[in-house]
């Protein structure tokens, strides 16, 4: 199962035996895990597997019940993450935590206090070393440029940085590819290869197996709190890992079949939609979606996406255009109207939209139909059949919960998930607008998802897919839009298109500005 | 059963603790202040003064009634803060509201004085509950129009109520050739007296506004939104809810309830109104809401609470010779350990705690910080 070659170097983290328990659960269930100087090592599970448990406990926020950890050999405890820190542990989160008003080397050097010459930062010395690390590691960055005008991706370069200049021998990064376009995601794989070179260890989260088996020296698989199996890349595959992921046999690629799409479901002509600043988000954009078809609109994030999906669902007023639903139009109508003539919509964020985390699954399953039938009677809430929709739907949906009752924040994020997919999927519905839907989920829930959807493009609903994963889009489309600066800069079939052409028309655009309009599916 | 005592123990315990915390503090007060004025020190005056303030309040069938009595408009006003504390708004303005309720009660009270009490009580109570409601229309009217905070405009309209008051008071109201400016009796729309001497019928129907308010919350679609509302805006927006005219009707709502905890005090207790009239129960409403957590349960207890302290206060002084206000200084300890509910998680290791109060981080954070309302 592991490799046989003898480890050349001694580890420079080791974990032994790390039990996690909370109430009702074995969070962590005495895992071992070892990561030598200079390698990357990927940690795969899925969502609640204990990934994150693991994590928090090397970081210093959370005590192990049971179990040791070893930096280069010497047993420690770490007591919290300004000492995880000072032991040169760092990570990298998932959702970045820089200040976007700040310059980069303002937010390199806060909570810095080794950087003060007396009570002054010493921004001159600060410069300097943000400057000679980034040459060493093949990124300049400009001290002085602020973070809120960088790309997601430098943003992202800005936190390694930061881990680099607190001298981090061990840089943990969660998911850090999640927000990436291809390119970016091979140009930071670079900067990961050059730190590893120079004898950095590397922990990366990840729960894309292409990426894991591209980057990672080792892959350690982590289900249900223990550790299922440690693969090498080249000894392994996708469908291996999957397998040890979820433990059970996974299709990776949906079976999307074969669509038959109708007449014209959503029409969307000469759309413009300004941003919350007032800025040109969407601007101009023809569309047709047909009944019983997917269409993937591909992009970097906050290319309009957002604006677009909200203006069709009345949540924004687009400053013209007509958006018409089977010949209806429903421009600029209220959001209920809209839901009301057939469109559900599964929100990006599904913390701050798609659900109230500190409502009852119950009542999240009914947020967008407690005011229909049967679910209210005249002025007054129906709980008995809210309830008995509730246990039904939990059942439908294997949703893991311990009852309908359960506060949605006690659910893992796969979970919250098909509470969402539960509520809108169950309607007869004409438009389907699905954003971000399997953001930050595990391979099952992503597999269970994307089933649903393409069960409801057989049922003859058109779909709307935005997704900055671009597997996803590539996998479940039948066409793809590619939207760059408000605009739809091409059109490709789903079923040939290339993941390169795709991707650089979305990082920059392409020459042509082709209008989208019409275009027919496979 | 284990796992509900425990959710019970979640609920009750920062109030609880709260309130045990204040005591003490209250005694290291009267100690304080007695060694600072007299030079020496009583150990048992503490225990002397909470008995004095125990007796006062629930010790005789008299004491009881002034306790119920005093706790009407309390429970009343705690409604409307914890009704608005729910959609995620706060209500500072319950104090004007109340002024305006008391207004509207006693000006439609003076021209019914002579008509049937089954006609002149409900009539003038309905004026006052009209006229609190139109002073909470007003702020949410204007939050959701034009953004404006609902705690800043909360508080100018609790002075322009004041100013109103006096207005009336001394001019189209008052009785001619009185030595100060004041209104005639409300005779017959006086409330109904049931127990003792001034237990009016308040003490019947302030509970039952506490039920409908729990039936609203939780039984009807109006309530589902206004919490969904206050716990989440973004997530109500998205649902199709319309948050403005949701701010509308919760504001309207909750004034209404401070109305008629005004048009209450008037009609059952004051029966006429000097220029002088006035009251605390608008801001001591904020903790009672606090207290009882929104729930209206826990709102009844809260203000019974301190309805006690507030009938006991004089015996305290009397028996005990501790002045009457250090009521006040438990009222505000009390609410000021609540809305450090954090730390007190920390300090007593309460995890089994439900995470904060959320309407104290309302009450704590909704100044200034204003989510955008589109």
């Amino acid at each position: 199962m592991t490799s046989d070659a003898p480890a050349v170097r001694a580890p420079a983290l080791e974990m032994r035996g790390i039990t996690k328990r909370y109430p009702g659960v074995v969070a962590n269930d005495a895992i071992d895990l070892d990561i030598r100087p200079g390698e990357i090592h990927a940690l795969l599970g899925e969502n609640g597997a204990g990934k994150t448990t693991l994590m928090n406990i090397l970081y210093g926020l959370a005590r192990p019940d049971a179990g040791q950890i070893l930096l280069d050999g010497k047993e420690v405890t770490i007591t919290g993450p300004s000492d995880a820190i000072a032991r040169g542990i760092n990570m990298v989160h998932q959702h970045f935590m820089l200040v976007p008003v700040l310059t980069v080397a303002e937010n390199i050097v806060l909570g810095d206090e080794s950087m003060t010459a007396g009570i002054f930062l010493d921004r001159t010395e600060a410069d300097r070393r943000i400057i000679e690390l980034g040459e060493r590691f093949g990124f300049e960055l400009d001290p002085d440029a602020k973070v809120g005008s960088l790309s997601v991706g430098w943003q992202q370069r800005v936190e390694i940085l930061k881990a680099l200049y607190r001298d981090a021998k061990i840089l943990v990064l969660d998911e850090p590819t999640a927000v990436l376009t291809p390119q970016e995601t091979q140009e930071i794989f670079e900067v990961l290869r050059r730190l590893a070179a120079e004898g950095h260890s590397i922990v990366f989260i990840s729960h894309k197996l292409y990426e894991v088996l591209e980057i990672a020296d080792r892959i350690t698989v982590i289900r249900r709190g223990e550790v299922v199996g440690e693969r090498i890349p080249s000894e392994t595959n996708e469908e291996d890992l999957a397998e040890l992921m979820v433990g059970r046999e996974v299709s990776l690629t949906a079976d999307r079949g074969t669509s038959h799409p109708g007449e014209s479901a959503l029409h969307i002509e000469g759309l413009f939609v300004k941003d919350d600043r007032g800025q040109g988000a969407v601007r101009g954009i023809d569309l047709d979606i047909r009944a019983g078809e997917i269409l993937g609109i591909a992009g970097v994030a906050g290319n309009g996406q957002d604006e677009l999906v909200e203006a069709i669902v009345g949540l924004r007023k687009p400053t013209a255009g007509r958006v018409t639903l089977e010949g209806n139009d429903i421009t600029g109508q209220k959001t209920r109207d809209v839901y009301g003539a057939g469109v559900a919509y599964v929100p990006a964020d599904r913390h701050r939209f798609g659900l109230v985390l500190s409502f009852s699954i119950a009542d999240n399953l009914v947020l967008t139909s407690y005011h229909r039938e049967p679910y209210s009677r005249g002025m007054l809430r129906n709980d008995a059949e809210i309830k008995r929709m509730a246990d039904e739907r939990i059942k439908e949906f294997d949703i893991r919960a311990t009852s309908a009752e359960a506060k949605a924040a006690t659910l893992s994020g796969g979970n919250q998930q098909k509470v969402v997919i539960a509520r809108e999927f169950a309607r007869d519905l004409k438009l389907l607008v699905l954003d971000q839907p399997t953001r930050g989920l595990d391979v099952g829930s992503v597999e269970f998802i994307h089933r649903q959807v393409i069960a409801k493009r057989d049922a003859g609903t058109a779909v709307m897919l935005v997704s900055a994963e671009l597997d996803e889009v590539l996998e479940l489309s039948d066409r793809i839009a590619v939207i760059y600066e408000g605009r739809l800069v091409a059109i490709r079939d789903g079923r040939t298109a290339d993941k390169n052409e795709i991707g650089i028309l979305m990082a920059t655009g392409g020459r042509e500005r082709s209008s989208g309009k019409g275009g027919t599916a496979a | 059963m284990r796992a509900r005592l425990i959710r019970t123990w979640g609920v009750l315990a920062l109030p609880l603790i709260a309130i045990a915390l204040s005591v003490l503090v209250g005694s290291l007060v009267i100690l304080a202040s007695e060694w600072l004025v007299a030079g020496e020190l009583k150990p048992g005056l503490a225990i002397d003064a909470y008995a004095a303030l125990v007796d006062g309040s629930v010790g005789s069938e008299r004491a009881i009634i002034n306790t119920l009595t005093a706790s009407v408009p309390l429970l009343l006003g705690g409604l409307a803060v914890g009704l608005a504390f729910k959609g995620g708004l706060f209500n500072i303005g319950v104090q004007g509201q109340f002024m305006m309720g008391a207004l509207g009660a006693v000006a439609v009270g003076v021209q019914l004085r002579e008509s049937p009490a089954v006609v002149a009580i409900p009539v003038s109570l309905l004026a006052g509950m009209a006229c609190g409601a139109a002073w909470g229309f007003i702020p949410g009217f204007l939050k959701a129009v034009a953004g404006a905070h609902e705690v800043v405009t909360t508080i100018m309209l609790n002075f322009i109520a004041l100013a109103v008051l006096a207005a009336a008071v001394n001019g189209p109201l008052t009785v001619q050739g009185s030595v100060s400016p004041i209104t005639p009796d409300v005779g017959n729309a006086s409330l109904l007296i049931l127990f003792g001497r001034n237990g009016h019928i308040g003490i019947i129907y302030a509970p039952i506004m506490a039920i409908l308010y729990g039936f609203l919350l939780f039984r009807t679609t109006r309530g589902f939104e206004i919490r969904i509302a206050g716990s989440s805006p973004d997530a109500a927006r998205y649902a199709g809810m319309s948050p403005r005219r949701l701010i509308i009707w919760t504001m309207s709502v909750s004034g209404m309830l401070g109305g008629m905890a005004g048009a209450t005090d008037l009609l059952g207790v004051s029966h006429q109104m000097a220029s002088s009239y006035g009251t605390t129960v608008g801001f001591d409403a904020i903790a009672i809401a606090l207290l009882g957590r929104t729930n209206p349960i826990g709102i009844v207890f809260a203000a019974l609470l301190f309805g006690a302290l507030r009938t006991g206060s004089a015996s305290m002084q009397i028996q005990a010779g501790v002045p009457a206000d250090l009521v006040g200084v438990l009222q505000a300890t009390i609410l000021f350990f609540l809305v450090a509910s954090p730390v007190l998680k920390r300090l007593f290791r309460l995890k089994s705690v439900e995470s904060g109060i959320e309407e104290t981080s309302t009450f704590t954070s909704t100044y200034g910080g204003e989510a955008s309302i589109r």
